[in-house]
């Protein structure tokens, strides 16, 4: 059991990554950084559901923590693919090179 | 025998479809022989059937046929029906007879015109759709040849379509003739939803029962359809189509502008006269609208150049004694008026149609002249037409109908020595622009060389015609010259005798000696002033005064000037105005408003994933902003 106070830092801290990685996705142009962003972001989704679970003494926040690294394992594993191909038809790394494919 | 009533109208109109079909495979012969053949069938059978009639009048008077149910809704139930009764049978004979005769003309007057078998196609139709409209038992039927009669007007003003001013007369005889339409059929309407029924015998019966003398429903309904007979028949104010509407071939201008179509108006008025005996006012107006028509109309005749157009004045005079009669209700003599009418005003136009056809197309009067040796069929006939329509005493029948026109307004109950004054002006006015007419054209100094000479199917109708025109009258001599009413005792079964008010035998005579020395004096004094001293009128035009006058009079009253400031061009205006439509400004509007919305949804797909990313945050925080607070 977790007292109070240590849920409530374990919170601002996951609110506090979330919103970096958020300012991230959104200002920066590399797209190797925006991929950053996004596991950072997804990563403090997952200190959120271990904090609370921890303050409940339920398992179930480690579970979801457990299915958040195996999404954003896959995740990467597509998002690199898609990088390395924007890469090799753009010779850039920049995510708005991309936005030629209107549709 | 009657059985066959039902052929009259149907053989002109089966010429029609034949000559639409096949007219422009068949030669011009076969295209002669089958549209003047279908009315020339219809005319003896008019014949046969109206001598069988007089012979053995039917019991009730009348003969009906009714051949199928046109539509039936509920109660609405008109039928395909013909009525044949001794008023329905003098239009039927005047329009196959004159109809056959002015066909027969058109054969020769018309043989070098393109569209050769589209004009008769056109004039069967015509004859049909007033066969149908003489013979219909019902309102609807009668409307039915009224548009028919009126759509085939249209299409021969502008027989010459290719130009423009044709066709333009042509748009302005519809476009005026439709107003008194439209006002004629909102009267149906009214007579339909009161009296539950449009057949012209019960709606007669049904009206003298429910409705009392002057009621609102009464004067509402004989007023609108007097408005359809005003347009139709060109009296005032709806009177500016006709002398335009000459812009037709001449053998147009005879059958429907003079001799059939504009007298249907009278034939109407005549035909739903109970109507108008329970709206007095109306009927009054009548009267007023018809005295007033006969004296403009023969100033206008008077000062015209074009001899079709001084025909066409003339017409809508002669129709304005018509109305008078009927407005005094002096319905058969009406009648009388209409068929000699048409005998002498079919003769004057195929006269007028032979000496513009020997000039090669010269309208004017004043570059003719003369013509009296070189076109002697033409000028004897004609000298009878005129003679007729001036009513030249004892010998023609335009002196017989009109002197019983003339006599009803004065001495019926109805009339007044200012319609009668009226009348016997006109019959001055008549008799002065008819020979200044004859005077200009036919004697005189040579002024044109002729051309053509018409040929003998141009003769006989003009022929038959004269003899019509003089024949046509013995049939109702007045009391005062044998007292042998037969045709108005012919139509007593139909149409109520003058209720007199005055009847007295030595004024009658007294009117009469004094309407003949005046269509005398009138003669004499064309001959004087338009022949023998022909200075004085030149002199006379030279006042700037009567110059004003003769123009003002050319003009027809200025009423085209007057309905083009007080209608044309406020319409246009207003169409101009409105070129952009108004109304459609509030559809034009949402479609800009929905395109606006595409537009600015389009712009937010980028391709920028970082605004995609803005885009869903903002999202996320507004929803849970209005979470939280609510």
């Amino acid at each position: 059991m977790m007292p109070q106070a240590l849920l409530e830092h374990g919170f601002l801290l996951a609110g506090a990554l979330f919103a970096l990685g958020l300012i991230g996705v959104m200002v920066r142009r590399n797209i190797l950084f925006i991929l950053l962003s996004i596991e950072i972001m997804l990563n403090a989704s997952g200190l959120a559901f271990v904090a609370a679970g921890a303050r409940w003494g339920q398992p179930d926040g480690q579970v979801m923590f457990i299915f958040i690294l195996a999404m954003a394992a896959a995740e990467v594993s597509v998002g690199l693919a898609l990088v390395i191909r924007l890469y090799h038809v753009f010779k850039s790394l920049d995510a708005d090179c991309a936005s030629r494919m209107k549709g | 025998m009657p059985e066959l009533l039902w052929l009259i109208p149907a053989l002109p109109l089966l010429g029609f479809i034949v000559l639409v079909a096949a007219g422009s495979r068949l030669s011009r012969r076969t295209v002669a022989i089958v549209g003047t053949g279908s009315v020339g069938i219809a005319a003896a059978l008019s014949i046969f059937l109206g001598t069988g009639f007089l012979a053995y009048p039917p019991l009730s008077h009348h003969y009906s046929q009714t051949l199928w149910t046109w539509i039936d809704l509920g109660d609405f139930r008109p039928s395909i029906s013909f009525y044949l009764d001794p008023l329905s049978l003098v239009m039927v004979f005047v329009v196959t007879v004159v109809g056959f005769l002015i066909h027969l003309y058109s054969t020769e007057f018309m043989s070098e015109e393109e569209g050769y078998s589209r004009f008769f196609a056109y004039m069967n139709l015509f004859v049909g759709s007033m066969l149908i409209l003489v013979l219909a038992d019902n309102l609807l039927l009668l409307y039915l040849g009224w548009e028919g009669v009126g759509l085939c007007s249209y299409l021969l003003i502008g027989f010459w379509y290719k130009d423009t001013a044709n066709g333009k007369a042509a748009m302005k005889a519809f476009i005026v003739t439709r107003i008194g339409d439209t006002a004629m059929a909102v009267g149906l309407f009214l007579i339909f939803v009161n009296l539950r029924t449009l057949n012209i015998q019960e709606v007669m019966q049904k009206a003298l029962q429910s409705w009392p003398e002057s009621s609102a429903l009464a004067v509402a309904a004989a007023a609108l359809l007097l408005g359809g007979a005003l347009g139709k028949s060109a009296q005032l104010p709806l009177q500016t189509w006709l002398p335009d509407a000459m812009a037709g071939p001449t053998p147009v201008s005879a059958l429907i502008h003079a001799a059939t179509m504009v007298t249907a108006g009278v034939y109407l008025i005549a035909r739903t006269n109970v109507l108008f005996t329970l709206a007095p006012v109306v009927q009054e107006a009548v009267a007023i609208i018809g005295a007033l028509t006969l004296l403009l109309a023969g100033f206008s005749a008077l000062t015209q150049h074009d001899i079709k157009r001084v025909l066409a004045y003339s017409t809508i005079s002669q129709i304005g004694y018509m109305f008078l009669a009927l407005g005094v209700g002096a319905w058969s003599a009406a009648i009388f008026h209409f068929m000699t009418h048409a005998f002498f005003k079919a003769l004057l136009f195929l006269g007028a149609g032979s000496v513009i056809l020997a000039l090669e197309d010269e309208h004017n009067m004043f570059k003719m002249g003369g013509l009296r040796t070189e076109l002697p069929v033409t000028f004897r006939t004609f000298l009878i037409g005129a003679a007729s329509l001036s009513a030249l005493p004892l010998v023609t029948a335009g002196f017989y109908s009109k002197d019983l026109i003339i006599w009803s307004s004065w001495s019926s109950d109805k009339g007044g020595p200012l319609l009668w004054a009226a009348g016997f002006a006109g019959a001055l006015l008549t008799s002065l622009y008819t020979f200044r007419m004859v005077f200009l054209t036919f004697f005189g100094e040579k002024k044109g060389v002729v051309n053509k000479r018409p040929g003998i199917r141009m003769k006989i109708p003009l022929v038959i015609l004269a003899a019509l025109s003089i024949v046509g009258g013995f049939v109702e001599l007045p009391r005062t010259l044998g007292n042998f009413p037969a045709f108005s005792g012919f139509l007593n079964t139909v149409l109520p005798p003058v209720e007199t008010a005055h009847g007295d035998l030595s004024l009658e005579a007294i009117m009469q000696i004094g309407a003949s020395l005046l269509s005398i004096l009138g003669i004499y004094a064309a001959y004087i002033l338009f022949l023998k001293r022909r200075r004085y009128t030149e002199e006379l035009g030279i006042v700037p005064i009567s110059q004003a006058i003769h123009r003002f009079w050319f003009s027809g009253w200025g009423f085209d000037w007057l309905y083009d400031r007080l209608f044309v061009r406020p319409f246009f205006w207003a169409a101009r105005i409105n070129r952009d439509d108004f109304i459609d400004l509030i559809y034009a509007g949402v479609a800009w408003y929905n395109r606006f919305l595409h537009r600015a949804l389009s712009l937010t797909q980028s391709g920028r994933i970082r605004w995609y990313a803005a885009g869903i945050t903002l999202g996320a925080i507004i929803t849970i902003g209005i979470a939280v607070i609510l």
